[in-house]
């Protein structure tokens, strides 16, 4: 892309792509050419698995007000579920895959 | 239009999906688009850009054909796995970008497909947008075997230190000095990679090695002007655009 700025994030999770979910085991965050967002730049998360191909991924491609809204309110969730006492700071290793 | 043609002519082109060697004799897939007919016809690399070998791209190779030249688009990404084109686009975006010098041993194979070519008329030119402005210029400059250069909206031509990285270690424009062809650039003044500034370091590093080149930029257009399939698509200055082109390639391929 023009302006090359990616970081990639390595993360435990589960994605929907199409009908069936997979394991999420990276995040890629750029911020550079969206596919369909109409502008310019974006600020853009695919979650993936690389193991899996490239066909394998949730996208979103966001405004960068919206990414830093995005950003606050994840901030907020986790900080009104600590403050509630429910938050559950668990690798997911630490209790198996969860699949047979 | 520099190829005016007449309602009675006879016009045909093949495309097709062909297998070239790319960088280190790795076999790729490339899109060809050329003429019917014994040529002699000049040939054309068409480099895709960022986001992937999309149909874009292959209705650029045609557009090409249609005009007279023998085009060839390599997937610069074809080690990055098969998909959709955004599917393995995303995957080098987080990558960073092809490496340059893969992307120059294939472009490089481009120019030897072509060149092995038995109705070709000996002339090649090399045309890319956005990434591919960039690897257009870059191939201008380290390649062999090139007559003419058309790099739209190349960015990172000019780079920053910190935007080295070990696939893109040295900035393009500092190997201004070695282009081989004329040059033709197309730019929007609302891009923001190239940025205008940017534009006017490129072009004073071409009139300081004494190059031949020809800098067109318009405003009212930003990044992607040619692309109809975004919003970024400004008509008039895209038609003006492609006059520009095949004006340059009349001038310097046949």
């Amino acid at each position: 892309m023009c302006t090359m700025i990616a970081h990639q994030v390595k993360l435990e999770g589960r994605g929907k792509s199409g009908p069936e979910w997979f394991e999420v085991r990276e995040a890629n965050v750029s911020y550079d050419h969206p596919y369909d967002l109409p502008l310019e730049h974006a600020l853009n998360i695919d979650f993936v698995n690389e193991a899996m191909g490239p066909g394998t991924r949730v996208s979103v491609e966001l405004s960068v007000d919206a990414a830093r809204k995005l950003l606050q309110t994840i901030e907020a969730v986790l900080a009104q579920a600590d403050a509630r006492g429910v938050l559950e700071d668990i690798p997911l290793g630490a209790i198996g895959s969860g699949k047979a | 239009m520099s190829q005016a043609y007449q309602t009675d002519q006879y016009e045909g082109m093949i495309s097709e999906t062909v297998s070239m060697k790319g960088h280190n004799g790795d076999p790729i897939l490339a899109y060809v688009a050329r003429p019917l007919g014994t040529g002699p016809f000049p040939g054309m690399v068409v480099i895709h850009h960022a986001p992937g070998w999309d149909e874009w791209y292959r209705e650029c190779a045609r557009r090409f054909a249609h005009h007279g030249y023998i085009s060839i688009s390599p997937n610069l990404y074809h080690r990055d796995g098969h998909g959709t084109p955004e599917d393995v686009g995303t995957k080098v975006r987080a990558a960073g970008g092809a490496p340059d010098a893969r992307v120059l041993g294939d472009l490089e194979g481009a120019i030897a497909w072509l060149r092995g070519l038995p109705n070709l008329s000996g002339k090649v030119g090399i045309f890319g947008t956005c990434s591919g402005g960039r690897q257009a210029f870059l191939a201008g400059c380290k390649l062999k075997g090139l007559d003419a250069v058309i790099e739209c909206w190349g960015g990172r031509v000019v780079m920053s230190k910190e935007e080295l990285t070990p696939a893109q270690p040295t900035a393009p424009i500092d190997f201004t000095k070695d282009l081989s062809a004329p040059i033709l650039g197309l730019f929007g003044n609302e891009d923001k990679s190239p940025t205008p500034e940017q534009v006017n370091q490129h072009e004073a590093e071409l009139k300081k090695h004494g190059k031949n080149y020809e800098f067109h930029r318009y405003d009212g257009a930003g990044h992607g002007f040619f692309y109809y399939d975004r919003a970024a698509y400004r008509q008039e200055q895209a038609v003006d655009g492609w006059k520009k082109i095949w004006a340059f390639l009349d001038k310097n391929l046949r």
